[in-house]
């Protein structure tokens, strides 16, 4: 397995209380890694760092190192990185403009501006996110006409629309009914073999299901990292163990 | 946290126990009948394999009911899907000790060398059922293998009482069906054995994850 981001001895400080204490992780290219462990865990702010969407916040204090393909992406132009780590949030945010707007939104900020490249730029992420069909006829409504599962598949289609080569997801079913919730996992497993994707989840069953590596984080630690069918049949580490099968957390 | 579900598999420890002494009962019931022409036992037997066809499809819809309610992982997972592999073990055990019991009925309570083997045979064949169920519950690596070990001594024995069934029709060409039956006494106490032993390989794959049969 080819890493494509890789964290070492990261540390990261809210002011005086420490939310990441020395990870050290390598994300495999064209995977789905899911992130989980109990509230307040440090998930989500590892992958918020991942695209650097915590150390502008102030009193952020970061120590260790985080590399996207080699490159430390704290030394990297933001805007480059985050046309490269795409990130869907756990509720959908689409803009309030049209469906094709928001899609054309990310390429139009890069400067693409011919109608013609735009249109395809939107079909094909569309496409790609598995809403095509259900919103060709109405690419001028407004976004926000949408159900939440549509709109949160326009919201992958929006960050597709930029061409990353990673996805990071913050709960992106949580707020999903399970049909759309399946239909989101099946598409994220689809889009695998072009894009590395990582995911925070709550769902332990959505994280055996979708993901082929999974790190459990506790207390700001990574206790665990593994390929997801090992890790949720033999667990190495008795703390893993317990969460996943609900004994705590 | 939890307390519910593990309340849950607690239950399912027990009646894996019960299902166990069950299986005991038919067969030690069944071998009595092998010396005494006993037809109140024989029923007895039959009705104690019905009752394991019962305990069969209740632990059945338990493990099911587990696996939709709780979608355990890890451990609980291995727990409940040995479960439900071992108890077709139990339930063919049950059905074993029927048959032997129904074969006895032609023997009139006959005894000699060869029913004095089949009844330490299946004396070594309870023994193997009761550890390979109590390794289950108390999660004993050490126990179920040597449920897997102790395999090659019933298997011993029925060599032995093969042998002596083949002395028997060499001294005796008259001696009917009984040496037929008597071995087929036999095999079905080495089949039981056999069962054992699938229940002790999915007792060592409820503790370390790994089955014998994949290993290969």
């Amino acid at each position: 397995m080819k890493p494509i981001i890789t964290a070492k001895d990261l540390c990261l400080w809210y002011g005086s209380a420490q939310a990441l204490d020395h990870i050290t992780l390598d994300i495999p290219e064209n995977s789905i890694t899911a992130l989980i462990g109990p509230s307040g865990c440090g998930k989500s702010t590892f992958l918020k760092t991942l695209n650097r969407m915590n150390d502008l916040v102030e009193g952020v204090k970061i120590t260790g190192t985080v590399t996207y393909a080699g490159k430390d992406v704290f030394a990297t132009d933001v805007n480059q990185l985050r046309k490269e780590v795409g990130m869907v949030f756990q509720k959908p945010n689409p803009f309030p403009m049209s469906i094709y707007d928001n899609v054309a939104y990310g390429p139009r900020t890069h400067g693409i501006t011919a109608k013609k490249d735009l249109d395809q730029i939107v079909e094909q992420a569309l496409r790609d996110a598995a809403i095509w069909d259900e919103v060709k006829d109405r690419l001028k409504k407004n976004a926000l006409g949408l159900s939440g599962g549509q709109q949160q598949r326009l919201c992958i289609a929006r960050a597709l629309a930029v061409a990353p080569k990673v996805l990071l997801m913050d709960e992106p079913t949580s707020a999903l009914d399970p049909i759309s919730t399946s239909r989101i996992e099946e598409l994220v497993t689809q889009l695998k073999d072009r894009y590395t994707i990582i995911m925070v989840t709550h769902n332990m069953q959505q994280a055996v299901r979708v993901s082929d590596y999974t790190a459990f984080f506790l207390l700001g630690e990574l206790v665990e990292f593994g390929a997801t069918e090992s890790l949720f049949s033999q667990p190495v580490d008795r703390r893993t163990e317990d969460y996943i099968t609900g004994r705590f957390g | 946290m939890r307390s519910r579900f593990d309340e849950q598999l607690a239950r399912l420890n027990s009646e894996m126990i019960a299902m166990g002494a069950l299986c005991e009962e038919a067969i030690a019931l069944a071998t009595k009948t092998i010396g005494e022409d006993r037809g109140d036992i024989r029923k007895e037997v039959i009705r104690i394999s019905g009752e394991l066809d019962q305990k069969e499809r209740d632990v059945e819809a338990l493990c099911l009911k587990l696996l939709l309610q709780q979608q355990p992982v890890a451990r609980d997972l291995r727990q409940i899907s040995a479960a439900l592999k071992m108890i077709t073990d139990m339930e063919r055990i049950g059905d074993q000790a029927e048959d032997i019991a129904e074969i006895t009925a032609y023997l009139g309570g006959y005894q000699g060398r060869e029913t004095e083997q089949i009844q330490a045979m299946a004396a070594e064949a309870i023994g193997m059922v009761t550890d390979s169920v109590d390794a289950f519950v108390r999660r004993d690596m050490a126990l179920a293998q040597a449920v897997l070990d102790h395999d090659d001594i019933v298997d011993g024995y029925f060599t032995k009482v093969k042998q002596s069934l083949i002395a028997m029709i060499a001294q005796n060409g008259d001696v009917g069906e009984y040496p037929l039956d008597l071995l087929m006494i036999a095999k079905y106490f080495e089949r039981i054995g056999d069962h054992a032993t699938n229940i002790a390989e999915w007792v060592i794959f409820s503790i370390t994850g790994v089955h014998k049969d994949s290993e290969l």
